[in-house]
């Protein structure tokens, strides 16, 4: 995969949080990874419902240049995160082994502008589940 | 003048005339209800439990004139619904007289005329004698602060929010939760909030790096025993700190609404047995009401930020929300029955100061003389006149900041003038005097540089659907709390229903009535950029400067600003 410097960065701080959190550590950003294209390209046709997802993104970002997200899928073997504004949709790909104490990951990402932050999880019957979230980058100032 | 008689029928009693057995039981106040002067002292105490709320005082020390908004919109669900309901419709919709103190104190119309009358508001002396005549009723009362208390003077500027400290610790609140406070910067607001003898809350005060929350500084709540009762106070900070205020100034902590956490708190605290939850928010209340719809468990939320003050409280599920107003306007007091866990009913009540009518208490008055003495030549100097009500609360413009951004024109030299859409800043009546200390009220922060730029009339597009989506993005969790950019030199429309990108239209250069040329560059001078590095004169000496050259000030209503889809 190449990584752009967007990529580079968002996995970066992912990297760092993780280390801080040993119970989350069995999730890792899989360098591996095919992010290229958008979720239509991970669900290869497959439907994605609403379930045990949970996507937590600010509703505005403080600085769109590191917006802190996390995902959290019980029972999910992989979760895709996609910011679907940006250039390159693809943010982060999250594989959970059979050991894995939670299938929960956390990272930061760069958001050119406010956009819709797309988590889809993998469950284990094969099955997706979606989230979405609106992620406003604005320009500041004026607050009463 | 108005007699201390008068002023006991304006005191919004009818809402405690209700609510005694329950929820959902409250018919129309009647806000000319007969009260006397023990009524009031007494309040009639209910339940177990009694909060006193106070917020949004933005350093107002001294009795002040203060105008509450005419054009306050709603949009999506909220449309219609208070607190954006304003003037003779907020008075018909409470029961309220014309003319009547409660027409006064709590809706715009006739104000000047009114003013003359009732006289001034506020002053935390007054203040301080209401609840001081609440803690003789219910000794173990909770005193709480919704923040924005460390802004907005010239004696606050210049103390670094110290004054205010002193004051308030005068009042001994229990705990506070903040906004503007941030604006002193990372290393003040942690040696205040260090020394501070009471808690300093919000569950949503996280560290910036780390994204973990910073219990010993700010912890998310705090447990008091009163009455019997187990009460969590958990704290809810203004979430968008980093975005309406320069976020260079506070960079290492991070906010954000975090209702999730927030359901977290409600059930940690219900867990470790707490009987009574309150929520002391500076989120602004549309987005309490949200939250509210969102985190089960809040019984009482006392909502703060966008300064809105209401004669009865808001039910979402089984929370009550409380709006207390602004600039020492008003206290709020809420009874509350709480039996076996639950709150089982509750009587409430909002207090107008009227400062010609409340008696000031002696100690707190000599303790906010102190704080005064040293700058006292400073603030009593007079720059002007003015022939006009000057005012700023409103969604698109209020006569203070047509003032502000003619200053900006004249003393920048610019095309187009911009001032921030912020709710804090005290009126004046036709006839005052304009005090230094009145210039700073409207204009004192730790970021008032008046910058000049050049901007494209694109950009300058960008700014207004920017900062109206702040306003009208129909999801209360998009909304920052403020009102909308003041503009000078320049017309435009704002068609409230339309999604960003689209709502603003006709934007006209009023000095030659061209259109606004996307391509073309234009000179704008403003001020409060959140942007780190801003340059030029404080706001308060332009201001200053353009009123001395006025010497009587006169600012007819202006019609630049042309509003559709309400």
């Amino acid at each position: 995969m190449n990584f752009t410097r967007r990529d580079t960065l968002a996995l970066g701080a992912g990297a760092t949080a993780l280390a801080l959190l040993p119970l989350r550590a069995m999730a890792q950003a899989d360098p591996n990874a095919e992010m290229v294209g958008g979720p239509d390209d991970f669900l290869a046709g497959a439907d994605a419902g609403t379930g045990d997802l949970t996507l937590t993104a600010p509703e505005i970002a403080e600085n769109g240049n590191t917006v802190p997200i996390s995902v959290d899928a019980p029972g999910a073997v992989e979760i895709r995160v996609y910011a679907l504004g940006n250039p390159t949709p693809g943010i982060a790909t999250f594989r959970f082994g059979p050991l894995a104490g939670a299938q929960a990951a956390s990272t930061r990402v760069r958001l050119a502008g406010t956009q819709d932050v797309q988590a889809i999880a993998k469950m284990a019957d094969g099955s997706y589940v979606t989230a979405m979230k609106t992620v406003k980058v604005t320009i500041g100032g004026c607050g009463g | 003048m108005i007699s201390r008689r008068d002023f006991l029928q304006v005191s919004m009693a009818a809402s405690a005339m209700l609510g005694a057995s329950g929820f959902g039981n409250w018919a129309r106040l009647a806000a000319q209800q007969k009260l006397t002067q023990d009524q009031l002292l007494q309040f009639d105490t209910f339940g177990n439990v009694s909060l006193i709320h106070v917020t949004d005082i933005h350093a107002q020390l001294m009795p002040i004139y203060f105008r509450e908004p005419s054009v306050n919109i709603g949009v999506g669900g909220n449309k219609g619904a208070v607190p954006h309901v304003t003037g003779a419709d907020f008075r018909k919709l409470y029961g309220i007289e014309d003319g009547s103190p409660s027409h006064y104190a709590l809706s715009s119309g006739d104000f000047s005329a009114l003013a003359q009358g009732y006289g001034r508001v506020g002053g935390m002396d007054r203040v301080a004698t209401v609840v001081n005549s609440i803690r003789a009723d219910r000794p173990d009362a909770l005193l709480l602060d919704g923040g924005d208390t460390w802004h907005g003077s010239y004696t606050c500027y210049h103390t670094e929010g110290q004054d205010m400290v002193n004051v308030m610790n005068g009042l001994k609140p229990d705990a506070m939760t903040f906004h503007w406070e941030f604006t002193l910067g990372s290393e003040r607001v942690q040696e205040l909030v260090e020394n501070l003898p009471f808690a300093a809350l919000g569950q949503n005060i996280f560290d910036a790096e780390w994204d973990e929350p910073l219990p010993d500084l700010f912890p998310p709540y705090k447990f008091f025993e009163r009455g019997g009762v187990k009460i969590a106070v958990i704290g809810q900070a203004f979430p968008y700190m980093p975005i309406a205020n320069p976020r260079w100034m506070f960079p290492e902590f991070s906010f954000g609404i975090r209702d999730e956490n927030m359901q977290a708190m409600v059930d940690e605290v219900r867990a470790q047995g707490a009987e009574l939850v309150v929520c002391l928010s500076h989120n602004g209340f549309d987005v309490d009401k949200k939250m509210a719809s969102k985190v089960t468990g809040i019984d009482v939320i006392l909502t703060g930020h966008t300064h809105d003050a209401l004669p009865e409280p808001v039910l979402v599920g089984d929370t009550i929300l409380i709006a207390s107003g602004s600039n020492g306007k008003f206290v709020s007091r809420v009874d509350l029955d709480v039996q076996n866990g639950r709150m089982m009913g509750f009587r409430h009540k909002l207090i107008p100061i009227f400062s010609d009518v409340i008696a000031p208490d002696p100690t707190m008055t000599s303790l906010i003389q102190e704080q005064r003495a040293p700058y006292k030549a400073d603030l009593e100097e007079v720059i002007g006149q003015t022939d006009s009500l000057l005012y700023r609360r409103g969604n698109f413009n209020g006569t203070w900041d047509d003032l502000i951004c003619d200053a900006l024109l004249s003393e920048r030299e610019a095309d187009i003038a911009m001032s921030p859409g912020v709710r804090w800043g005290p009126s004046l009546i036709p006839g005052d005097d304009i005090t230094r200390e009145d210039i700073w009220n409207v204009t004192s922060m730790t970021y008032g540089e008046a910058y000049r730029s050049e901007m494209t009339g694109e950009f300058i597009k960008v700014i207004l659907e920017d900062v109206g989506d702040n306003i009208f993005n129909p999801d209360p969790y998009y909304q920052q709390g403020g009102d909308m950019v003041r503009i000078g030199g320049m017309g435009y429309r704002c068609d409230v229903t339309k999604p960003q990108g689209e709502r603003i239209s006709n934007m006209t250069l009023l000095s030659t009535g061209e259109a606004i040329d996307p391509a073309k560059t234009y000179v704008v001078a403003g001020w409060a950029s959140v942007n780190e590095g801003t340059e030029g004169p404080q706001i308060w000496d332009v201001v200053e400067s353009h009123i001395r050259k006025q010497g009587t000030v006169s600012i007819a209503p202006r019609d630049n600003v042309e509003v559709v889809g309400i």
